[in-house]
């Protein structure tokens, strides 16, 4: 239950933005993350489907949680996953990598490592090669901990 | 179900004399007439193979007194449904007469009176005459002892044997299979230098190394029982780096990871398993919710939120069995498994009354013989207790209420928290506090009893944040502890709110005054999963609070007002 004044901080400061935006947005809750999803999309909503995150529903180390991204896509020449984003929503810079792909990558999947500050909504975005864009998002919880049992 | 025919004698008996008022006076010896051995292990054998469950046993080789939950809040689509049932409302559910045994072995109510007349439960050389008898009904080779984990911890002796008394014991118990969670705060090297050496699997689906994000661990076993291939998939804790210190087991990832299991199903169905077993620590509602989810699992064996059910929950063809902790109960499970598919069943959560069940004479030589160096301290009187002392329930028990007050006297502080563990044993009214009483209490690997500073704002988003792993509507986001237990202030609680909004009316006991966010408070607590945390052993702490105040007098808590 003791906590550094790093992790303090972090709390507090995690605390004023649910303030600000709600604890529990459901997509795109910062201009910041919303504006990004544009840019990668050219302003089109993304459609639910396609691709899928995985995320731990809570992160046993905020510094460093690990998020997979697949796309259910054919990989062919005709027909294949150009790129995915990933954004986390509660960061300052809510764009925190993109992947790039040809057909002859095989398949569209992508494995890294982000760091969140505080309980947030991971987006990953999946561009076609007909320009078309799904998204799937996954909340991911970071407490304090310590008193399970 | 094991109650109402089997125990229908001792419950009218009972309850006429709850009724008449006496019940404090109904003699042990009469309650116990009424109960028998056989009784409470004979059942109408059914199928091909019999799974034996015991789970959450948390280091208790001797028969204890436990009290059940008086409050266990479900929220969403739980409210009100088992396990978040209790009291009165359970005995009504599960059509239990109030005074009976059953009424005292899955219940709060009446608990320090009906104890003194049943006695102690648990104990496991008891438990042994118990999978003894089932095995020799059923035939060992169609039998399977299956154990859930939290098996090592909670006890003086396991502490001070890293969990080696119970390994002993376990191993004579010869179980097939476990999992874990409190087997990992012992840390990587010796959790790894057990399971090494342990002759059964140890099993953990969700386990996976950090560094190569692959698994660590065994996922599952084929076993071959009375003709019949059955795939166990182990599922450890998926919160222990987070619940308990991630440091001790740096190396290790959990997590829920349904999609693992969905795949060991799918793989086990291939290799030709008939009937698929998840043995799981995930916690009542994780598994309830996963049952849903992921298709195909035949049983799941239930642990960590040490709840008892007398019933199966039945989810998407998948029967839910919560088998209680501590050694109270034992499960049997028989089944009839024909073509590749479960075509009937019987159940019977057994209670170990430890008066009536016989102790087995090998084992309980075993139990003597761990416990033997450590006899005298075990037994060292520490204090007396006027008032029933208990943990279990989402809030402040009064073993909490004494270690809070331990906590603020001893270390000087203004607030105190300790942890909303689901272990640890209840001592009643009128008896000796021996050291094994406080140790069952809070024997630990990281016992340090802080002192620090923290402001009006920080306790808050503790409280939000335990809450939230209590609360949260999604099972998944819960941890399955209960809520932190606060000494020196009190609080309101709305469960049903979202994170950061549960909380509200923090009060500082003391002077009546409102918690100031700004401000800064002297705060002692235990049990942080930080690294480097500072300050005596909580036993010690309790201890010496114990020596300046022999006598405990501790009525229920009243400092939590909750939001229904």
């Amino acid at each position: 239950m003791t906590l550094s004044r790093r992790e303090a901080l972090g709390l507090t400061a995690g605390f004023a933005a649910f303030i600000a935006f709600g604890p529990k947005a459901t997509i795109a809750a910062t201009p910041e993350t919303d504006a990004a999803i544009k840019a990668f999309t050219g302003g089109a909503m993304p459609a639910e489907g396609k691709v899928s995150l995985d995320t731990p529903e809570i992160a046993e180390n905020g510094n460093t949680v690990p998020v997979g991204v697949s796309v259910d896509s054919p990989m062919t020449a005709d027909s294949y996953v150009e790129s995915v984003m990933i954004l986390a929503d509660g960061n300052p810079n809510p764009a925190v990598a993109t992947f790039h792909f040809t057909a002859i990558s095989g398949a569209a999947e992508a494995k890294t490592r982000i760091r969140l500050a505080k309980t947030q909504n991971v987006i990953a975005i999946a561009k076609m090669s007909d320009g078309s864009t799904f998204m799937d998002t996954k909340e991911v919880k970071v407490t304090i901990g310590g008193c399970g049992g | 179900m094991f109650s109402r025919r089997e125990f229908l004698m001792a419950a009218t008996a009972t309850s006429a004399l709850i009724g008449s008022g006496m019940a404090g006076r109904w003699s042990k010896l009469m309650a116990q007439q009424s109960l028998s051995e056989d009784a409470l292990l004979s059942m109408e054998p059914a199928g091909n193979v019999t799974l034996i469950h015991i789970t959450d046993i948390h280091a208790q080789l001797k028969p204890i007194y436990f009290r059940e939950p008086s409050i266990n809040l479900g929220i969403g689509e739980v409210e009100g449904k088992p396990p978040h049932v209790t009291g009165a409302d359970f005995l009504k559910l599960y059509n239990i007469e109030p005074g009976s045994p059953d009424a005292y072995a899955l219940t709060s109510e009446d608990f320090a009176a009906l104890a003194k007349s049943y006695g102690k439960m648990g104990g496991l050389d008891r438990v042994a005459t118990v999978i003894k008898r089932i095995r020799s009904e059923r035939g060992a080779d169609n039998t399977l002892l299956l154990d859930g984990g939290d098996t090592w911890q909670g006890s003086y002796t396991a502490n001070q044997t890293q969990g080696q008394d119970m390994i002993t014991v376990m191993n004579a118990l010869q179980p097939d299979a476990m999992t874990g969670h409190w087997e990992f705060t012992y840390g990587t090297d010796r959790v790894q230098e057990v399971i090494d050496s342990l002759p059964f699997a140890f099993l953990g689906s969700n386990i996976y190394d950090n560094e190569w994000d692959e698994p660590a661990f065994e996922p599952w076993k084929m076993f071959e029982r009375g003709g019949v291939k059955i795939a166990v998939i182990g599922q450890a804790f998926p919160y222990t780096p987070i619940a308990n210190p991630r440091w001790m087991i740096p190396g290790w990832s959990f997590g829920i990871r349904e999609e693992d299991i969905a795949a060991h199903v799918e793989a086990a169905r291939e290799d030709g398993a008939e009937l698929v077993v998840l043995l799981s620590h995930n916690g009542f509602d994780v598994d309830r919710k996963l049952a849903s989810r992921v298709d195909g699992i035949d049983v799941i064996l239930t642990g960590h939120t040490h709840d008892a059910l007398p019933e199966p929950v039945i989810v998407n063809n998948t029967l839910v069995i919560a088998s209680g902790s501590n050694g109270k109960f034992v499960s049997r499970l028989d089944l009839d498994v024909t073509g590749g598919k479960v075509a009937g069943y019987s159940y019977r959560l057994i209670p170990v009354f430890s008066d009536v069940i016989t102790p087995d004479a090998d084992m309980a030589g075993l139990i003597d013989e761990v416990r033997a160096p450590y006899a005298a301290e075990l037994s060292r009187t520490i204090g007396r207790t006027e008032s029933l002392l208990y943990r279990r329930g989402n809030f402040n028990g009064t073993f909490d209420d004494l270690i809070c007050q331990a906590l603020l006297e001893e270390r000087d502080a203004q607030i105190a928290l300790s942890p909303g563990f689901r272990w640890g044993t209840s001592v009643l009214p009128g008896q000796d506090i021996t050291v094994e009483d406080l140790h069952n209490a809070c024997a630990m690997t990281y016992p340090a009893a802080y002192r620090s500073t923290m402001s009006g704002q920080m306790l808050k988003d503790i409280l939000e944040d335990v809450g939230d792993n209590l609360f949260n509507p999604d099972p998944y986001y819960q941890q399955g502890g209960d809520m932190v237990r606060v000494g020196g202030m009190g609080y309101t609680i709305d469960p049903a709110k979202q994170i950061g909004e549960r909380i509200s009316g923090m009060t500082l006991i003391a002077t009546g005054e409102a918690i100031d966010p700004a401000k800064d408070y002297v705060v002692a607590g235990w049990a942080s999963v930080n690294e480097d945390t500072e300050g005596p052993a909580i036993w010690d702490v309790v201890e010496a609070h114990l020596t300046n105040n022999p006598t405990v007098k501790l009525p229920d808590n009243q400092s939590v007002k909750v939001v229904v």
